[in-house]
C-alpha cells in the first residue's frame, strides 16, 4: 500500500508532465501549421523586400519547436512568459489583466448551473414527469450550439453573464439524476424513508455521502467544461476574458500568447481533477 | 426499437434526402448572388430570405446540411478508427502500451478542446480554399476526438482480452494480430457504434461553434457553422437568420436519441 507522501508526489509528477507535454502538442501543432508563417502585415502594399524581410524574420526565431519551447519554459520559470506579438504587451500582465473577467463568469456559470442541475436532478429522482420534463430541456439544451445559446440570450436581453450556467446545466443534470436515483434506491435510504425521517435530513445525512466521490469528480470535470463555455460567451458580447484573448490570440497567429494559455489551462484542468480525485479517494477511505 | 427511435431516424433521413436532392435542382445554387435581393424577407422565391449578399438562405441551408451531416459522419468515422486502433492496441497488450495511452488520453482530455481547435484553424494560410478549410476543420476535429472513444474502446478489449474464445484461439495458434482483428474487435461492434452515434452530434455542434467565430469553411462555402456567423451581429439579423439554429438543433437531438445514453460528452 502506497503512502500518501508517495502518492501526492506521483499526482504532482503525472500533473507537471501533461502540462509540459500540453505546451509541446500546442507549441508544434502551431508551428507545423501551414500558414504559420503568414502574416496579415505582409499584404501592405507599401512594404517594400526589406521591411518584408524584417516581419518573416521575426518568425524566424520560433521554426526550431523543441527550442522555442524550451527557451519559453526556462524563461517562464524566472516568471517572463514572453510577449505577445500581436498586443505588444507581455503575456503574464494580460493573463492577470483578463483573469479576473472569466474567473467571474465561470463562477457565475458553475454555480448557476449546479444550482439548477442539483434543483432539477432532486425533483426528478422524486418526480416521474418533472424526470422527463428535465430530459426534454437537457436534449434540448445540449443540441443548441453555445455560440447560439448565447446569441438567443443576448438578443432576448437575458443575463449573459449567466449563460455559462445554462450551457452547463444539461451536462451536469443528466449525470447528478442518475447519481441521486441511483443513491435514493440504496436499502439504508429505502428504511430511512420508511422510518419517516425528514427528506433534508436524508439528503445531508444519506443520500449526499453516497455519491460524494463521484460529485467531486463531476466538480472537476464541470470546471474545464465552463471554461470552454466562456469562449464564445465572451467573444459574442465582447468581454474582456481570457477566452477572448484565446480567439484573439488564434485568429493573429500569436505563439507565446497560445502556448501560455494551453499551457495555463490544463494545469488548472489537471489540479482541478487532482483536487476532486483526493478529496474523493479520501471520503472513499473514510467510509467504513 | 422504440417509437421515439425510429421518429429520429426517420427525421434524420427526411433531412438527408432533402438535403442531398437539393444538389439535383438547378435553381438551388448556394453560391448564386441576387443583388437586387439583398436582405430580402422570407418570401415563396426566397422561403428563408436572402442575405446580405443577395444569396439564397434557403439554398445555403440546405446545402449546409448536405456537408455537415456528411463530413461530421466522416470524421466520427476517422476518429473511430484511430480510436480502434490506439485503443485496441493498448488494451489487448497492455503494459507500456496501455500506460503511454492512458496518459495520451489524460493530455488529450485535459487539454482545451475548442481551443485548441481555435489555434490550429486559424493557422491555415489566408489565401486556403474554401474546400481545403473545410476539410482541414473536420480532420482536426477526427484528430482530436479520438480520446474519449479510444478510453471506452481499451476498457471493451481488456474486458475481451483474457476470455474463454480469445484462450482457445490463442491455443489453436492464431496470432495476436488476428486474435485483435478477427476475434476481439467484431465483437467490440455495438461500443463501436455506440461511439460513432455519439460522436457525430459532438462533431456538429463543435464545428457550429468554430463556424460562429468565422474559423470553419472559407465563403461561398457552407457549412451550418458557416451560416451561424451572420448571427454574431444579432441585432441586424433577422428570425430567418436562426434557421440553421433549428436544423442544428433539431438534428443533434435526433442523433442524441439514437445514440445509446452514455456519460458527459464533450
Amino acid at each position: 500500500m502506497t503512502t500518501w507522501p508517495i502518492r501526492l508526489a506521483r499526482q504532482l509528477g503525472a500533473l507537471a508532465a501533461t502540462v509540459i507535454l500540453g505546451g509541446v502538442l500546442t507549441a508544434a501543432l502551431v508551428r507545423n501549421s501551414p500558414g504559420f508563417d503568414g502574416d496579415e502585415r505582409l499584404m501592405d502594399v507599401r512594404l517594400d523586400a526589406q521591411s518584408r524581410a524584417a516581419i518573416l524574420a521575426e518568425r524566424a526565431a520560433d521554426h526550431d519547436v523543441l527550442r522555442f519551447y524550451l527557451r519559453y519554459v526556462k524563461a517562464m520559470f524566472h516568471g517572463d512568459w514572453g510577449i505577445s506579438s500581436s498586443l505588444n504587451a507581455p503575456v503574464r500582465e494580460l493573463i492577470r489583466s483578463r483573469f479576473p473577467v472569466t474567473a467571474e463568469i465561470m463562477a457565475i456559470g458553475l454555480a448557476g448551473g449546479w444550482i439548477l442541475a442539483f434543483a432539477f436532478a432532486l425533483i426528478a429522482v422524486h418526480y416521474r414527469w418533472w424526470s422527463r420534463m428535465g430530459s426534454a430541456l437537457s436534449v434540448a439544451l445540449l443540441s443548441i450550439p453555445s455560440a447560439a445559446l448565447a446569441v438567443l440570450v443576448f438578443t432576448t436581453r437575458g443575463p449573459v453573464r449567466a449563460m455559462v450556467a445554462l450551457i452547463l446545466f444539461p451536462r451536469l443534470f443528466d449525470y447528478l439524476r442518475n447519481l441521486l436515483a441511483d443513491a435514493y434506491q440504496r436499502p439504508h435510504i429505502v428504511t430511512a424513508q420508511a422510518k419517516g425521517i425528514g427528506p433534508v435530513w436524508i439528503l445531508l445525512r444519506h443520500a449526499l455521502p453516497v455519491c460524494a466521490p463521484q460529485l467531486l469528480a463531476l466538480a472537476g470535470i464541470s470546471a474545464s467544461m465552463a471554461f470552454g463555455a466562456a469562449i464564445p460567451v465572451e467573444t459574442l458580447c465582447d468581454l474582456p476574458g481570457i477566452g477572448q484573448l484565446a480567439w484573439k490570440a488564434a485568429l493573429a497567429r500569436d505563439l507565446p500568447v497560445l502556448v501560455s494559455l494551453t499551457m495555463l489551462i490544463t494545469l488548472l484542468t489537471q489540479a482541478c481533477n487532482a483536487v476532486s480525485d483526493w478529496a474523493a479517494s479520501g471520503m472513499k477511505g473514510a467510509r467504513p | 426499437m422504440k417509437k421515439r427511435h425510429i421518429a429520429a431516424a426517420v427525421v434524420l433521413l427526411i433531412l438527408a434526402v432533402v438535403s442531398f436532392a437539393a444538389g439535383l435542382l438547378p435553381r438551388y445554387s448556394y453560391s448564386a448572388q441576387y443583388r437586387e435581393f439583398t436582405d430580402a424577407a422570407p418570401s415563396l422565391r426566397f422561403p428563408l430570405g436572402t442575405d446580405d449578399l443577395g444569396r439564397d438562405r434557403f439554398a445555403r441551408l440546405l446545402y449546409a446540411t448536405r456537408v455537415s451531416l456528411l463530413l461530421a459522419a466522416a470524421a466520427s468515422f476517422a476518429a473511430l478508427v484511430l480510436a480502434a486502433v490506439l485503443g485496441g492496441i493498448a488494451g489487448y497488450w497492455g503494459g507500456w502500451w496501455d500506460r503511454c495511452l492512458k496518459r495520451g488520453i489524460d493530455l488529450m482530455l485535459s487539454l482545451p478542446w475548442l481551443f485548441l481547435l481555435l489555434a490550429a484553424r486559424a493557422l491555415l494560410p489566408l489565401n486556403a480554399s474554401p474546400m481545403t478549410s473545410l476539410i482541414v476543420t473536420y480532420a482536426l476535429l477526427a484528430l482530436l476526438g479520438w480520446a474519449s472513444p479510444a478510453r471506452v474502446i481499451r476498457a471493451g478489449v481488456r474486458g475481451f482480452r483474457d476470455s474463454e474464445f480469445v484462450l482457445q484461439a490463442r491455443a489453436e495458434g492464431l496470432s495476436e494480430i488476428r486474435i485483435l482483428l478477427r476475434q476481439v474487435l467484431p465483437n467490440l461492434r455495438p461500443i463501436l457504434l455506440a461511439q460513432f452515434w455519439t460522436s457525430i452530434p459532438v462533431f456538429v455542434l463543435t464545428e457550429a461553434n468554430l463556424g460562429f467565430l468565422g474559423l470553419s469553411a472559407g465563403e461561398p462555402f457552407p457549412t451550418w457553422g458557416s451560416l451561424l456567423r451572420e448571427l454574431q451581429s444579432p441585432l441586424l439579423a433577422g428570425p430567418a437568420a436562426f434557421a440553421p439554429v433549428a436544423a442544428i438543433a433539431l438534428s443533434v437531438c435526433c442523433f442524441r436519441l439514437l445514440s445509446p445514453r452514455g456519460g458527459l460528452q464533450a
